[in-house]
């Protein structure tokens, strides 16, 4: 497997041994060794045509505890924002050696068109594009999941999962849609019917309207950003018949299972769809999801680059 | 030069001879001695194609194509008539504009141009062009299409409805609700919503579709609909035929062949308005066609330079290049499926779209005394589309690599060998 | 394929590289014992169990993974990680004795090295292996070795351990190039 474009890229197989890989670095990073040798000599750009703090950062963490040479590329103040054209963007960095771009990009397929032209030759980790897939949040969405309640299985079998929010213009909950069916987990999407993706019936998931119903029979709740805009767009009518509807307060969280979590890909909108006190509270995972995505993000990096570019699977 | 033609099969499937002399059809016994003599061995002939749906790009846009690479491109693919589209720069909303157009046509020589006029000043959708004045113009146009853009205001589609009556003009709408595709890539369907592209649901076009044929009827004028795209928009035709409006449809050969799973790749040389739809649509647009419902077949031939389709799908441009592969698509979805025959061919690509553009020496049988716009194709050769080798300046065509069946050998306009031989 | 090492002459050589690991080290209290996953790490275990039955007590024991410091990444696909686990005594100041099941080219040991030395710094390092097949590429020897066996190239030398591989026996057999 040359590219992570799209979670339809890896098997069973290929994202349990990422989930695998990540739990021993994660142990590595806890215990003695911080930094391995592993891509010393290899240089990984991000190239981040859409802001974003949180990825870029844990992308860069990652790489450089693999001793890779990182070199950031961001939209603002760079080429990109003066009009440069993606191709130019690309034939640029191959000009610099990259041998991996981790891209994020507004527009859906970016990398797909950075992968298949070969204006590089470099591996393509797709860190969000657009609407369509964020595969490395998914994976550290399902590393936190069968950490805190696998007990022990190495895939989500027989888990419930409630994904929450403007799934319309989730790329998060695409790419977990693929990767929690395809690890065995019951996945149910709730938002309003104008939040959800046209023939999302055909989806191999549950659906419904009534966050209430759902609630107390799921071991995960994933809560999705609602941004600012969809207001201005009129999908629904204003942030309080949201909020009232589809947002997590303690009442909700009141009413979860003993063991189940919280879960957000961030950023969050602290009263919109959830707020402070579900945020803050123990059933939160919120904040280990950030720390694991650095493990999770090494064991993409070890298992697309350290060795030789492999057709169809990892192993 | 005057030209016998040997052994060619006409679209009734009769064998014959033709025999052109200045500018006509005449009797073989009338040719002049030093005549040119082409063997045709059984290949097929039809009358000169006529495309009603043609992007020149020119003025404003010659990067992409011009008149006289537009007019190379129609005769290798067997067209002796184009109309050129009014979404130039400027605009074709005045005298001025399509007469320019049309005399670029004349002096390239190689096919008829009749441009096609604005509705709208602009293209603003919100105040009648000079439709009179184009229509009395040296251009003779008859055809008024703001397309690219849809005339949306119901009052105005309803004055340009009533008022080209007085000209014999057509409206020929691009039927697309802007409330309804705001940002719109690709078709709305299960593979929009897997890529994350916004839809372009078949809604919005049937809306339009629906509301214009009500009008059409209402002020009893006459109705073109471009590009029709979806089995919906097919019924309503239908349905508004048979109470006699004066409604008439045309649909592109992308859209008789080619389905929104093309996307999935996120290569741009797909992406087209209206949009590729699905596989119920494609076949419900065949029947469509076969059965008259679609009147015929346009192109909709729209050139876009490289580096508008060298990018991501959201940066590209809409659009396909079709005037050189159009005959072949027909042949392979219409002719080889056997729901229609090369009598059904002529009309859909050269006799129906003349009557509806009013183009009096196009589109006529195949009779001693008529224009010698003609066209000859080797139905039983096959070839590989190579767009390197294409001549419009553009190479955005999504058949590329593609087998077509139909190879055009010889094209006549007015008489004149314009392609082949 | 002819057996080198049978099970007993396993199990007396486990008990020798004992004795004489105590020995160096008069007893088993600065020691750290790190077991190269898979077969290293079972070795370790027996030769702790055979420490912990002549001292008694029980000797400090952990593994190594190396497979992120190899130098040979490029030429495979990138394996599966091997589990890590140091041992609460840790390695800073003690006699570290790493541990594998095969001694050829030199390069594991290098990259445990390497490993080892982002954890720490230990007082000494040594080797203990089972099997010495010679081919060193690297200036690295082991300094308890329970068989010498020399070979040439193209032989495979496989140990089997009834932990992983259901009996106890060191193979050699013709084989083709490594």
């Amino acid at each position: 497997m040359k590219h992570l474009l799209s979670i339809n890229d890896l098997s069973r197989e290929d994202a349990i041994l990422i989930l695998d890989t990540a739990a021993e670095l994660s142990r590595i990073a806890d215990g003695p060794m911080k930094k391995l040798p592993t891509l010393r000599g290899r240089t990984i750009v991000n190239l981040f045509a859409e802001d974003s703090t949180r990825t870029r950062i844990s992308f860069e963490a990652a790489a450089k505890r693999l001793s890779a040479d990182v070199i950031n590329f961001s939209a603002k103040g760079s080429s990109l924002s003066k009009g440069e054209s993606l191709k130019d963007t690309a034939l640029t960095l191959q000009a610099m050696g990259a041998d991996a771009v981790v891209i994020r990009h507004p527009a859906s397929g970016a990398p797909t068109r950075l992968a298949e032209n070969q204006w590089m030759s470099g591996a393509v980790i797709n860190a969000g594009d657009g609407t369509h897939e964020h595969p490395s949040q998914a994976l550290l969405d399902a590393f936190t999941i069968r950490k805190h309640l696998a007990k022990g299985a190495t895939d989500l079998a027989g888990l419930r999962v409630a994904i929450v929010g403007d799934i319309l213009h989730s790329r998060v909950a695409r790419s977990n849609v693929l990767l929690l069916t395809k690890l065995g987990a019951h996945v149910t999407l709730i938002a309003p019917p104008t939040l959800l993706p046209f023939g999302v019936e055909s989806w191999p998931v549950s659906i419904s309207y009534d966050l209430d119903s759902v609630i107390s029979n799921v071991d995960v709740l994933m809560m999705l950003r609602i941004q600012q805009e969809r207001m201005q767009e009129r999908f629904f009518p204003n942030a309080r018949e949201y909020s009232r509807y589809f947002g997590l307060n303690r009442d909700r969280m009141n009413s979860m299972l003993p063991n189940s979590i919280v879960m957000h890909p961030g950023p969050m909108n602290r009263g919109l769809e959830i707020t402070a006190d579900a945020a803050d509270s123990a059933r939160s995972v919120i904040v280990e999801q950030v720390s694991n995505g650095v493990s999770v993000r090494m064991a993409i990096l070890y298992l697309l680059l350290a060795g030789l570019p492999i057709e169809g699977g990892i192993n | 030069m005057s030209y016998l033609l040997k052994n060619g099969i006409l679209p009734n499937g009769a064998k014959t001879d033709l025999a052109i002399q200045d500018q006509l059809l005449v009797s073989p016994d009338a040719l002049d001695k030093n005549h040119r003599i082409i063997e045709l061995d059984g290949k097929q002939i039809l009358p000169g194609l006529v495309d009603l749906h043609t992007h020149l790009r020119e003025p404003g846009f010659e990067e992409a194509e011009t008149v006289a690479t537009g007019s190379l491109s129609a005769v290798r693919g067997g067209y002796t008539a184009i109309s050129a589209m009014a979404n130039t720069s400027p605009v074709a909303d005045t005298a001025g504009v399509v007469e320019q157009v049309f005399r670029l046509g004349q002096l390239t020589g190689l096919c008829d141009v009749f441009p096609i006029g604005a509705v709208t000043q602009g293209l603003n959708g919100e105040a009648l062009s000079e439709i009179g004045a184009m229509a009395d113009s040296s251009a003779r146009v008859r055809v008024f299409s703001d397309d690219g853009k849809c005339v949306f205001d119901p009052l105005i589609m309803r004055r340009a409805l009533e008022y080209v009556k007085k000209f014999d003009g057509v409206i020929a709408q691009h039927a697309q609700e802007p409330g309804l595709t705001i940002g719109a890539q690709m078709n709305e369907g299960e593979i929009s919503a897997q890529l994350g592209l916004k839809g372009w649901p078949a809604v919005a076009e049937e809306a339009i579709i629906a509301r214009d044929v009500l009008l059409a009827e209402h002020t009893k004028s006459r109705l073109h609909i471009c590009h029709l795209t979806t089995a919906g928009g097919v019924e309503i035709i239908r349905g508004a035929k048979s109470r006699g409006v004066q409604v008439t449809a045309e649909v592109t050969p992308h859209h008789l062949l080619l389905t929104d799973d093309y996307a999935k790749n996120y290569d741009p040389i797909f992406k087209v308005n209206p949009p590729l739809r699905l596989e119920s649509d494609v076949l419900a647009l065949r029947a469509g066609l076969a059965d008259g419902t679609i009147d015929i077949v346009a192109t909709d031939h729209a050139p876009h330079s490289l580096e508008s389709k060298d990018c991501e799908w959201a940066e590209a441009s809409f659009g396909m290049v079709g005037l050189e592969t159009a005959l072949s698509i027909v042949i392979k979805t219409m002719v080889e499926t056997g729901v229609m025959d090369y009598l059904a061919v002529a009309d859909r690509l050269s006799i129906a779209p003349a009557r509806i553009g009013r183009y009096e020496t196009h589109g006529q049988s195949l009779e001693v005394g008529k224009v010698a716009n003609l066209t000859i194709v080797d139905t039983a050769a096959k070839w590989i589309v190579d767009r390197d080798l294409m001549s419009t300046r553009s190479k955005n065509t999504p058949f590329h690599g593609f087998e077509l069946p139909g190879v055009v050998t010889h094209t006549f306009f007015n008489g004149k060998l314009v392609f082949g031989g | 394929m002819k057996v080198v090492l049978p099970a007993p002459d396993i199990s007396r050589a486990i008990v020798r590289i004992a004795h004489e690991i105590l020995e160096r080290y008069n007893g088993a209290e600065s020691l750290t014992l790190l077991g190269i996953p898979t077969r290293g790490a079972h070795l370790a275990n027996r030769i702790a169990l055979s420490i912990n039955a002549i001292e008694g007590g029980q000797v400090a024991i952990g593994t190594l993974d190396v497979t992120m410091h190899r130098d040979d990444l490029r030429t495979r696909s990138p394996k599966a990680l091997l589990p890590t686990v140091i041992p609460a005594a840790g390695v800073e100041d003690r006699h570290v004795v790493l541990i594998d099941d095969v001694l050829y080219s030199g390069r594991t040991i290098r990259a445990a090295l390497d490993a080892l030395g982002e954890i720490g710094r230990p007082s000494s390092v040594s080797l203990a292996v089972l099997i010495d097949r010679g081919h060193r590429e690297l200036p690295i020897r082991a300094d308890f070795v329970g068989k010498n066996i020399p070979t040439a190239r193209t032989e495979i030398i496989k140990v089997n351990l009834i932990e992983v591989d259901g009996s106890d026996e060191v193979t050699i057999a013709e084989g083709g190039a490594r």
